[in-house]
């Protein structure tokens, strides 16, 4: 009886201890975001242009509602890093060094502020610093405005600017191939013919400020500077991303958890009901001997709440330091300084009334369903129907079968209602284990459709500015290069009705080879000469737009031209939200020539580092994306981020499964032992009468398993539907591998349960279970 | 040695050695319940022959199911010596014990412990599929006068009908011996005398050993021999000479 309130107990500890745990990481984490956005002065608003004097600083600050304002200038260039034959790209960022607190302030981890005077000296973001090793005292070289400088780095730092580092014109993040320098003003502005002027502004807004008055404000200020549209924290990219992923890790510590805790809640219910039927007898004595029904509910209360207690309190105990470690696997993933811990109350308790009133509701039937029965009936046994034949009789199977073999059929099918509380019961601990585990599945396959079936370039090279149609004669010279297929990126604000997005409209060939966007069927979209759009899913339902509605499309470059344009397709894609359209209908579209933002090359492999070299040497050349690189990058960083949650989710899984298989192994032995007493009697070998046991249970895991299975792919769609963010979405996909994996633990439960209750059956006291009326 | 204790060296002595089925020698039982020491047999002698039908009574306590577990290698000694033919059960293990109920013994319980879910010529059928030589399944429900139940499940059957089936299932492996501990205990009268009825029948047609422990002192005028147990000890073995059958008994 203990063996069996304790593995209820742990039951319902496990559901409690996910569900407190991931609450506290996700507080935990927002409280140190917070703190370290704060503690930085991370700003409000933010808008970059090509050039502005430096006196629009200060209209900038009479904007209605902004607190402060600070001008920079960023550039992106080519770094030449020793021991690396790629070209790295990195973003400078100038910083003042003489001046006290600036926003988005950039905190010193180790070495020094960079002089403004002598020799160019930088502080490395930690990311890329971390990615090459570097030290203060290592030198870089980079070709800044059109000369090659050598920058001598002096500190390694870190700013909430910068938590996630996207190349521009990607979505990915490789620290090795893209940083971030922090560089005295003055010597940025000599470098990049600046003096005098910015191209980059940060604002902090005063609290009850307008954010879009100020957006719209500042876009006015910055347009004819060359302006492309202020934005909010919302919208900063490495903000966004970092919320994203906050979000992303959120809602997985929130469904799969709630479906865990659920799940808990029920098989409590379902293994506490089975006891209490099982003690149906009991219960008839003590109402024979006038106990009443309300008396007798009372002692399966207390023990409902006894269990519940010890529940809730074992999840507690666990929660803390679980809660604790992987809060901390996560601020390092996310870089935050300090670690706030916090535990979540709340939440705490709300898991726990959950319990409470989850395991009342549904014990309370079944307490009360044993205390009404007369008692004469409770005590009789269950008999088989004997007018209908049994499924396996109608088959015809039955003769196969040896009487030991009826024994265990017909005793499934008797009681059909403990049968199927068992089965379901394991189906259920399968289905969290398939909960557990298809992440990777669905990881697996947006990374094959993302980096094999639509992106087949070798390289992604962006230009400085854009350039003209001569350069992709320069293109197709550069060493390795075998195969080249040209880009235009405009930053456009598309807008319909209230809605709006900001993106970066990409127009591509007709029939683009090496950057395929794909359809539900996984067929190639092409991009005829019509002015349409062809967007993502994600930002159809952003725009909430269908195929055939307009939307306003915005430039925020150039002439910044404002026009409606139809959506022509809407595609499937698992990243950031897209629109795309054919290139040459995006010049027309912007009143300009052939003009190229970027290209997308196959590369003779051979013949890599001799391109790499020359791209160094490219000043016209601002960025260069290895594909292999990013998709390895990708992998890593997205099972970095779900990792820790995937463990344990899927070692809450597997104690839930194991849990329940034991549990229904106990149930099945208690009810079981005097058959199999009389057995061992009868002279039956102890092998012989756990054939009966095993094969029951058996049948029974073998019977959920197809229930168990589309059950846990139920739970993986709402876990996937949860999942769905801006900057990822997750197509529900769940391989025969996890299905294979969760299966095996499933069996292997039921194995070392049947183990377990042969070892009590061995130990069985034939005597006093049979010297006992029935 | 007491006169009592004379007697019954005699007894075992006067008995034909050379065919007798069980010889028990100093049967000592001890139950350690917590603290203390439960003495439930001390020092029982006993031999038991081929096809004979002993009745052993005495109260609640005298010992009465502990000897018949150790007769029937359901439990072993503390002390003292137990054979069953040539098997030595005193020392035997459970692998041993558990071969030599496979193959010799037969047992009734008050409680019948049927299978729920097997009716009643499947429960017999149980046995057949242990025993080298066991007897067909429907000849033992009707030696017991249930061949026409014989395809109804324990719940629909009476008290003495699921007994009866018990008895057949018992005998169903054509056991050597046969040991009923309290077979009419949950039963009335009438029923009651049924089922010794069936049990004297399978004694005489089959020849089997049969021992019947009860607290019910009238039941003994069945048997051949008559042991009194008292506190552990055998106080009495009593030759019945005036035999009669289940029908004839008053109780």
């Amino acid at each position: 009886m203990w063996r069996q309130g304790l593995a209820i107990s742990i039951l319902l500890a496990c559901g409690v201890a996910t569900f407190v745990m991931s609450m506290s990481t996700m507080l935990s984490l927002k409280r140190s975001m917070n703190q370290y956005y704060s503690d930085s002065h991370f700003g409000d608003v933010f808008v970059s242009m090509t050039r502005a004097p430096s006196e629009l600083a200060n209209r900038m600050k009479e904007i209605p509602g902004v607190a402060r304002v600070e001008t920079r200038i960023v550039q992106n260039i080519i770094l030449d890093v020793p021991q690396m034959s790629e070209p790295a790209s990195c973003r400078l960022v100038s910083i003042n060094p003489e001046a006290g607190s600036s926003l988005n302030s950039v905190t010193l981890i180790r070495g020094r502020l960079p002089n403004p005077t002598g020799q160019v000296e930088v502080i490395a973001s930690e990311q890329f610093a971390d990615a090459h090793g570097f030290q203060p005292g290592d030198q870089l070289s980079a070709i800044m405005g059109g000369r090659k400088e050598r920058l001598r780095i002096v500190g390694i730092g870190m700013s909430p600017e910068f938590i996630y580092v996207t190349q521009p014109g990607l979505l990915l993040t490789d620290n090795r191939r893209y940083g971030v320098l922090w560089m005295p003003r003055r010597q940025l502005e000599a470098a990049f013919n600046m003096e005098g002027a910015f191209n980059d502004a940060v604002m902090t807004l005063r609290s009850r400020a307008s954010v879009k008055n100020v957006l719209f404000r500042a876009d006015q200020l910055t347009e004819r500077y060359g302006g492309v549209g202020a934005y909010d924290r919302s919208d900063q990219p490495s903000h966004h991303r970092l919320a994203d992923e906050m979000h992303q890790t959120g809602s997985m510590a929130f469904v799969t958890p709630s479906i865990f805790l659920a799940v808990a809640t029920f098989l409590f219910n379902l293994v506490f009901s089975r006891m209490v039927h099982q003690q149906q007898e009991q219960i008839a004595t003590l109402r024979a001997f006038g106990y009443r029904q309300r008396e007798i509910g009372m002692y399966y209360m207390k023990l409902v709440i006894t269990l519940i207690l010890l529940g809730s309190l074992i999840g507690f105990l666990l929660s803390l330091p679980m809660s604790w470690w992987m809060t901390n696997q996560y601020a390092r993933f996310f870089r935050f300084p300090t670690v706030l811990y916090e535990f979540a109350r709340t939440e705490a308790v709300l898991a726990s009334l959950i319990s409470f009133v989850a395991a009342f509701a549904g014990s309370f039937s079944s307490i009360r369903r044993a205390s009404r029965l007369p008692p004469a009936v409770s005590m009789r046994p269950e008999a088989p129907n004997a007018d209908r034949a049994s499924i396996v009789k109608r088959l015809g199977l039955e003769m196969y079968l040896s009487p030991i073999g009826r024994m265990i059929v017909r005793r499934l099918e008797t009681n059909k209602r403990s049968t199927a509380f068992s089965v379901l019961g394991m189906a259920m601990g399968l289905s969290v284990l398939v909960l557990g585990s298809f992440f990777q599945d669905t990881i697996n396959y947006v990374t094959e459709v993302q980096f094999e079936r639509t992106q087949r370039q070798d390289v992604m090279l962006t230009f400085y500015e854009t350039a003209s149609a001569q350069s992709q004669h320069d293109i197709l010279h550069l060493p390795g290069v075998t195969r080249a297929e040209y880009f235009r990126t405009v930053p456009v604000r598309l807008r319909q009705g209230s809605k709006e997005h900001r993106l970066e409209l990409m127009g591509l060939e007709e029939q683009a080879e090496l950057f395929r966007v794909l359809d539900d069927a996984e067929r190639q979209v092409p991009f005829p000469s019509i002015r349409a759009l062809t967007i993502s899913q994600k930002l159809a339902e952003i725009l909430d737009v269908v195929t055939g509605d307009k939307v306003t499309v915005e430039v925020l470059d150039g002439k910044r031209q404002r026009l409606t344009v139809p959506i022509a397709r809407v595609f499937p894609d698992y990243a950031t939200p897209g629109a795309y359209m054919n290139r040459h209908e995006l010049h027309l579209l912007m009143q300009e020539g052939e003009r190229l933002s970027g290209a997308f090359i196959e590369v003779d492999p051979r013949r890599l580092d001799e391109l790499y070299a020359q791209v160094k040497e490219t000043p016209a050349i601002a960025g260069i994306l290895d594909k292999n690189a990013a998709h390895k990058n990708f992998v890593k960083t997205v099972s970095e981020n779900t990792f820790v949650m995937r463990m344990v989710n899927y070692a809450f899984a597997s104690i839930i499964a194991f849990g329940v298989i034991y549990n229904c192994a106990l149930i099945t032995l208690a009810e079981r032992s005097r058959d199999l007493a009389t057995l061992r009697v009868m002279g039956f070998k102890r092998r012989e009468i756990s054939t009966v046991l095993l094969g029951e249970l058996a049948i029974i895991t073998l019977l959920s398993v197809p229930i168990g299975l589309p059950i846990g792919c139920g739970f993986a769609f709402v876990a996937t539907l949860a999942l769905d963010t801006e900057t990822h979405r997750f197509p529900f996909v769940v391989s025969r591998a996890t299905f294979a994996g969760a299966t095996t633990i499933l069996i292997s439960s039921a194995i070392v349960s049947s183990l377990v209750v042969r070892r009590m059956l061995d130990k069985l006291d034939l005597i006093a279970v049979l010297k006992v009326k029935e | 040695m007491t006169a009592r204790e004379t007697k019954i060296s005699t007894s075992i002595d006067s008995g034909v050695a050379f065919d007798r089925l069980f010889q028990a020698r100093g049967l000592t039982k001890v139950y350690r319940m917590g603290e203390v020491d439960v003495h439930a047999l001390r020092g029982v002698d006993i031999d038991l022959f081929p096809g004979e039908f002993i009745v052993i009574l005495g109260p609640s306590g005298s010992g009465k199911s502990t000897l018949l577990n150790i007769l029937g290698g359901l439990d072993v000694p503390t002390e003292g010596q137990v054979k069953y033919s040539d098997h030595d059960l005193t020392n035997a293990d459970e692998e041993e014990l558990t071969q030599y109920r496979r193959e010799h013994v037969g047992f009734v319980f008050q409680f019948y412990n049927l299978i729920a879910g097997l009716t009643a010529i499947e429960n017999v059928a149980l046995v057949a599929d242990i025993a080298p030589d066991p007897l067909d399944p429907e000849e033992a429900l009707r030696l017991v006068g249930l061949a026409d139940r014989q395809n109804h499940y324990p719940s629909q059957l009476s008290g003495g009908e699921q007994q009866r089936v018990a008895i057949a299932r018992a005998i169903g492996k054509r056991p050597d011996v046969l040991l009923c501990d309290e077979p009419t205990g949950a039963l009335d009268v009438k029923t009651g005398i049924v089922v010794l009825d069936a049990i004297a029948r399978i004694n005489q047609e089959l020849g089997t050993l049969t021992a019947v422990i009860t607290h019910n002192a009238s039941i003994a005028d069945l048997a051949d021999r008559v042991v009194y147990l008292s506190d552990g000890c055998i106080v009495e073995i009593k030759q019945n000479t005036n035999k009669k059958t289940a029908a004839d008994l008053v109780w």
